[in-house]
């Protein structure tokens, strides 16, 4: 029986995933982790290879296509004749039917596959309806105690897998529901007919902007938001980035400006540390994060995506600045990792370059704040009762009200001000 | 092709008439799949009903009627020591037999499902060649074929001296034990399993004098110690003897009765006993020989059983394998669980052998049943587990019956609170089993148990206590988690 390879599950909630790139072709022997196909999904584009070596019998996706997890995407027939015994770890999470099936213990201790975590919950009626379904029962969200999977729930999901399927879009992306029946988001709306008035073209929300859109309409729609707007004077910052700047390229990292914003931005949070929690709605609890990890804003070709960079406040300067040159190219050439996407617990965007005097970011839901840096110009300052010709940075701080006031929100912001006037007191830092 | 040989054409062809098997057929013929079902017996049923489950199940019924004669000596009611007719328990229990095994005959016919009576082997993938004693034999060409051979009793020739003892009627084994050749002063049983304890039940209340040789370090290895217990400590009292942790070295027939050596494990010291009986009953192998299977692509796994998929697929894709020769647990209930799932996807359904848990009774009295996980597994699979227990001695029900030892325990996940296994010892323990199979089967979490009525006074409300044990002690935790 060839081996089916079926589109693993790409970790924290992907569902699907874009094909970029379909690198083999049927007739074609392969290696064990030969490249097999490169897909985007919400978050990063990733190659993923073969589990098995052999001969690719049939291809059952081409470039272009989005595909459920669980799609049966190649069939290859293995070079050895074990077809049944390969545990590979992508194949086994990735046989989605296979899945269903625990068995259960026997008394002689039969080894069982079975395992709480991740176990389905769901009547045996609703299970054969599952399959009747063709619905891969474990990405079903079960709305019921413990997460039980009801037959509506199941209904529901196999509903939006179908207008997923006619439209190439998600539920929330396809617009034509007749008025009255309400939309994903409990709203009632329908789009007027545009092209009444003059030629439309209709675009699929795909891949970064489709998770784009709904993160953004997730933390407007949860997230009390006020933003703080303030000043800082980076003219010293500006002659000490300069100073420092040839050393540090000998070094191997270009000292950019971000990296000292980072930097203080992480001692910042750790003087203030509402602002790097999360809201837990369920148990009404401030989780509090004793790890400092900055999501940066990057604009791709793809669309907006925010790489982590992981513990900034074990790091000097000059390492944070390489780190941020390492992902910020990662990030652009689309070479990222999913888990480099991951575990931020504060986002640092920087629309400086552009141009700009203050804008309202919205926060990187379930984060509790996000600072963005605007571009920074020569402005008339007085200070001592002279106006002086200084470097002006405007920055503007999107926090959630629910977790913290406006007062430690300016407090937050002057500190953060304060480091980068008198970055002397960054340098130890360096 | 031997002249003469009579090919014929078919879309499903079933080989064994066990539960399995004509489950399997059965559904399929309801399916409107033409089917054909071939066992070597006339007598449909298989092991399970021809000298298994059904037998062996009649058999206890007697015991537990002795066994109740003798108790009511306690609450004054006081009945002369039974006369046993061998002749008639057997002809009850044959005609048992013959009965539902017409059952299971007439079952097929109304389903259009051709029974055939004959020894299949496959040819190729596609073919089977069936001898049929006394007739020309059949060539039977099907699109797909269900393997529902079951298993058969482990012989030992290890221990016998003469290999000719093997053949002795001294020496019994299940199939023969359920015959009941007589009544015999001393039976040794060999091996601890729930066989050796089911007939050495029967024999004791029989009459026999009943010593149990175990190699492991308890009774039915593998079950919960907990549950085992009120077992065992009845056992000790209906059984001469129950050597653990012992190895029998060899058995012999001296003409007059058996002579068995035996040695405790890590001991230098062998004892010889004699016996009039024994009964061997150390567990079963699956029916793959002489089947014909290295002409298909089937794979067997490394203990010999035919590899299968959850849509009960072999490797070999026209053929599918059911029940026993698939693997423990070889239990009726699973096989047949199978065979349905098994004529469906022959049939193009989308079923699946997706089951939580499957149950499992051991006959004895009193009754240990159990289902999803135990205690032990779940430990040893390091799995955060917590456990309800309901001892029977509180049950006013159990106390009526006379018979207050017993234990009914619930696994589950403090977490999430799903019901994960339950385990009942205890005086038709296997009644109760039901209710936890469909609470696993359908996700129940403890509360729904607690909150569902069950009748008073009944043994099924031991399944409500514990299950409200088990809340009360969510309760405490919670309290003293929010004191602290």
């Amino acid at each position: 029986m060839p081996f089916e390879f079926k589109l693993p599950d790409l970790g924290e909630g992907i569902r699907e995933a874009e094909i970029l790139a379909v690198k083999i072709a049927e007739g074609q022997m392969i290696a064990e982790d030969a490249p097999l196909f490169e897909v985007e999904t919400d978050k990063a584009v990733v190659e993923i290879p073969s589990p098995v070596a052999g001969k690719v019998i049939k291809i059952y996706v081409k470039a272009g296509q989005i595909v459920p997890v669980g799609t049966v995407m190649v069939s290859i027939e293995e070079s050895s004749s074990k077809t049944a015994s390969i545990p590979s770890t992508n194949s086994t999470e990735s046989q989605t039917i296979t899945k269903t099936t625990t068995y259960p213990p026997s008394p002689s201790g039969e080894k069982s596959k079975a395992s709480f975590v991740g176990e389905v919950i769901a009547t045996p009626a609703t299970r054969q309806l599952a399959r009747e379904l063709k619905i891969d029962i474990h990405l079903v969200h079960g709305t019921g105690p413990s997460g039980k999977i009801s037959k509506e729930d199941l209904l529901a999901y196999a509903d939006q897998q179908n207008k997923f399927k006619a439209t190439g879009m998600p539920e929330s992306a396809a617009s034509s529901k007749p008025a009255g029946e309400g939309n994903k988001d409990g709203s009632d709306y329908t789009l007027l007919d545009f092209e009444k008035f003059g030629p439309i073209e209709r675009i699929p929300m795909r891949s970064v902007r489709r998770k784009t859109a709904q993160l953004m309409s997730l933390s407007w729609s949860k997230i009390p938001h006020v933003t703080h707007c303030d000043e800082a004077n980076i003219t010293e910052l500006e002659k000490l980035r300069h100073k420092h700047g040839a050393t540090m390229q000998e070094k191997g990292g270009r000292l950019t400006l971000t990296a000292f914003i980072v930097k203080a931005v992480t001692l910042a949070l750790q003087k203030f540390p509402e602002f790097n929690s999360s809201f837990d709605e369920n148990t009404e609890e401030i989780i509090l994060k004793h790890y400092y990890n900055i999501g940066l804003a990057v604009a791709t070709d793809r669309g907006l995506i925010v790489p982590v960079i992981r513990d900034t406040d074990k790091k000097s300067i000059l390492e944070l600045a390489i780190d941020i040159n390492g992902i910020v190219d990662k990030t652009r050439s689309g070479k990222i990792e999913l888990e480099d996407l991951q575990g931020g617990t504060f986002t640092v965007t920087n629309i400086g370059a552009i141009g700009g005097t203050s804008a309202t970011p919205i926060i990187n839901y379930p984060e509790a704040a996000i600072l963005a840096t605007m571009q920074a110009k020569e402005k008339p300052i007085v200070r001592n009762g002279k106006i002086e010709i200084s470097l002006v940075m405007p920055l503007s701080l999107g926090f959630d009200h629910r977790l913290t006031d406006g007062a430690q929100a300016a407090n937050f912001v002057q500190l953060i001000v304060k480091m980068l006037e008198e970055p002397s007191s960054l340098v130890p830092t360096l | 092709m031997v002249v003469g040989d009579m090919t014929e054409q078919t879309d499903l062809v079933v080989i064994g008439g066990g539960p399995g098997g004509y489950s399997a057929a059965v559904r399929a013929g309801q399916l409107g799949i033409k089917t054909i079902l071939i066992d070597q017996e006339a007598v449909l049923g298989g092991v399970c009903l021809r000298e298994g489950c059904i037998p062996s199940k009649a058999l206890l019924h007697v015991a537990e009627v002795i066994g109740l004669s003798q108790q009511a000596t306690a609450y004054g009611v006081n009945f002369a020591p039974p006369q046993i007719d061998l002749g008639k328990l057997r002809s009850w229990k044959g005609d048992m037999i013959s009965k539902l095994s017409q059952g299971i005959l007439s079952m097929c016919k109304s389903n259009k499902v051709d029974v055939i009576t004959g020894q299949a082997r496959f040819l190729n993938e596609r073919t089977l060649h069936v001898n049929c004693e006394g007739e020309n034999s059949r060539q039977i060409k099907f699109k797909r074929a269900i393997i529902a051979t079951g298993s058969s009793i482990i012989k030992t020739p290890a221990f016998f001296k003469d290999p000719q003892d093997q053949n002795s009627k001294r020496i019994l084994d299940s199939r023969s034990a359920l015959q009941v050749p007589e009544v015999p002063g001393r039976l040794l049983v060999v091996g601890g399993g729930y066989i050796g304890l089911e007939l050495g039940s029967v024999y004791a209340a029989l009459g026999s004098e009943i010593t149990v040789i175990e190699m492991t370090d308890g009774l039915l290895p593998g079950v919960d110690r907990d549950l085992v217990k009120p077992l065992a400590n009845h056992l000790n009292n209906i059984f001469k003897n129950i050597f653990l942790n012992t190895k029998v070295l060899s058995i012999e027939d001296s003409g007059e009765g058996i002579v068995c050596s035996y040695q405790q494990v890590g001991q230098q010291e062998t004892t010889k006993e004699k016996f009039d009986y024994a009964l061997i009953a150390i567990g079963r192998k699956p029916n793959t020989d002489d089947l014909g299977l290295e002409n298909t692509s089937i794979e067997l796994d490394n203990t010999g059983f035919i590899k299968i998929d959850e849509f009960c697929c072999s490797t070999d894709k026209k053929i599918m394998a059911i029940g026993d020769v698939t693997g423990p647990p070889m239990l009726a209930h699973r096989a047949m669980r199978q065979g349905h799932v098994a004529a469906e996807v022959v049939a193009g359904m989308s079923s699946a052998f997706d089951n939580l848990a499957i149950p499992t009774v051991v006959y004895t009295e009193p009754e240990i049943a159990w289902c999803g996980w135990t205690e032990g597994e779940a430990r040893a699979k390091g799995y955060s587990i917590e456990v309800a227990k309901m001892p029977w001695s509180a049950s006013g029900r159990a106390m009526t019956l006379g018979e207050p030892n017993g234990l009914t325990k619930i696994i589950y996940d403090p977490k999430t609170m799903l019901v994960k296994g339950v385990g009942v010892a205890g005086v038709r323990a296997g009644g109760l089993i039901a209710e936890a199979m469909l609470a696993i089967e359908i996700g129940l979490v403890v509360e729904d148990l607690v909150r569902t009525i069950h009748p008073h006074p009944s043994l099924s409300e031991t399944i409500g206590e514990a299950a409200t044990a088990a809340m009360n002690r969510k309760a405490r935790q919670q309290k003293e988690q929010s004191i602290a």
